[in-house]
């Protein structure tokens, strides 16, 4: 094992995060993130997901046939959202009903699979555990920072408290309504990988092509 | 008894002994991950679901609070319900039945009883089958006199039944308000039916016009009884518009609450 776990942990925050290097479910950070309370809850169900599927794939791991074995990981995926979805549904209703769509695409979030096939297939659980919670939590964070720009500037205000008073409540603020639809979040994710590669060069992929300059003879 | 126990022990160790991609280890390991996996999520299906089952009556209590103009947040939702009467209303003659308890009538499970329901020929709001029998919530002001009352009514959208309430004054033909507790419309389209802008539209607005037809309409342009009877469709969602146009139609025709209307217009209940 090349990397300690506290390694594991903090590796996929900033410098191998599933987001902003690894571009893996951006599509659900898209849609949860116009207010910083749902974006929470969706990084917590991420994280819960990501580490016991890897766990549980990783316990199993030399047992599951290569013919089926992405069956297999949806199967354990798949039964771990639902269970989201149950505990959800029973203990924080609200908030279920605006995320219940999302939270069912957990299952399709590239990063639980990516991590399950890419480390828990061939790495013990307690590693594949950190591992998937590492990743859980580096999706979390763009999550939140895109939750506090959208909700910040888009309706005033950060977990439903009131920060800026906007217009329509008799205050000076006019929020920019183009921050609370999805694609707004795809500029605030563009702008934070901007931000990561100019901090970590090491980041910034080679070329694919090279511009040919003509020499004039 | 060791024995037992250790023939029982080898029945599934032979399995995982087997070389991994073998055709009967394959077939072992998808049967017993998908055992374990079901078992896991039905386990948890059936222990939540009394806690998830409170949620979803509060759910419709605050629904109700919110049509009939009731609700502020952080309201003690159970104390706050007390001020309506439920009462269990028999639709095709208007008028009000002892039969059930109106506190836990289910006129959603009504509607798949064939003892307590009618299949329908004529089928605008597509509902198949229509429950003899709705729960309805009756407000009093302080002098003991009607105030408004909240009818339940459902249809088919675009992609999903909506469950809603609409608020009547207590002439049986003013709308104080409608909204829908449940539905799967398209988010930002069809879902739009949850804008409280939207929702606001239908204050004020009139069922019938002056000769006593039903002329509500949900749709672009102004019907010819004018404004008083239109509410503006919903912006890129043509289909649920025109499935909200049915079913209120259909809930406040022959059908539906007309009867009931005409009762509370002559004053009889």
């Amino acid at each position: 094992m090349s990397q300690t776990r506290k390694e594991m942990l903090t590796d996929p925050l900033v410098d191998n995060n599933p987001i902003t290097l690894q571009v893996l479910g951006i599509c659900s950070a898209l849609a949860v993130t116009s207010s910083l309370q749902v974006s929470f809850v969706m990084a917590l169900a991420v994280i819960f997901v990501t580490g016991f599927s890897s766990m549980f794939i990783s316990i199993i791991r030399n047992h599951i046939p290569s013919s089926i074995r992405i069956i297999v990981q949806m199967v354990i995926i798949a039964s771990l959202v639902i269970l989201v979805d149950q505990v959800l549904k029973a203990y924080l209703f609200e908030i279920s009903k605006t995320l219940s769509v999302f939270v069912g695409l957990i299952i399709t979030n590239c990063i639980v699979m990516g991590r399950a096939e890419a480390f828990a297939m061939k790495n013990p659980p307690v590693a594949s555990f950190i591992d998937g919670v590492g990743n859980g939590l580096g999706y979390g964070l763009i999550l939140m920072l895109v939750g506090f720009i959208r909700e910040l500037f888009g309706s005033g205000s950060l977990f439903g408290v009131t920060i800026l008073e906007t217009v329509n409540n008799g205050g000076w603020y006019v929020p920019n309504g183009l921050l609370l639809l999805p694609p707004s979040a795809f500029f605030i994710i563009g702008l934070i990988i901007w931000a990561f590669r100019t901090w970590k060069p090491a980041q910034v992929e080679e070329r694919e092509y090279k511009i040919q300059t003509v020499e004039a003879h | 008894m060791p024995e037992e126990t250790q023939e029982k022990k080898g029945f599934v160790r032979r399995f995982l002994e087997l070389p991994t991609d073998s055709v009967p280890k394959t077939i072992f390991m998808a049967v017993a991950v998908c055992l374990v996996a079901s078992m896991c999520v039905s386990a948890a299906a059936v222990a939540l679901r009394p806690v998830q089952e409170v949620n979803k009556l509060k759910d419709k209590q605050v629904n109700i609070l919110q049509v009939a103009g009731m609700y502020e947040p952080g309201v003690d939702v159970v104390e706050a319900f007390e001020v309506f009467e439920p009462q269990v209303l028999e639709l095709s003659t208007g008028t009000f039945t002892d039969q059930f308890d109106a506190a836990s009538f289910d006129d959603r499970a009504a509607a798949s009883d064939p003892e307590l329901s009618i299949a329908l020929d004529d089928d605008p709001a597509s509902i198949g089958r229509q429950s003899k029998f709705v729960t309805i919530y009756l407000l009093r002001d302080d002098a003991g006199e009607l105030d408004k009352v909240v009818l339940p009514l459902h249809g088919y959208g675009l992609w999903s039944t909506l469950y809603g309430f609409i608020a009547l004054e207590a002439n049986g033909n003013d709308i104080f308000g409608l909204q829908f507790y449940e539905h799967a419309e398209t988010p930002g389209l069809g879902g739009e039916v949850d804008n409280p802008r939207w929702k606001a539209l239908w204050s004020g607005k009139r069922l019938k016009d002056e000769e006593g037809n039903l002329a509500i309409t949900v749709a672009k342009t102004a019907p010819d009884a004018g404004e008083d009877y239109h509410i503006d469709a919903l912006a890129g969602a043509t289909l649920t518009t025109v499935g909200i146009d049915n079913l209120v139609n259909f809930w406040m025709g022959e059908a539906g609450y007309e009867p009931f209307l005409q009762n509370l217009e002559a004053g009889v209940l």
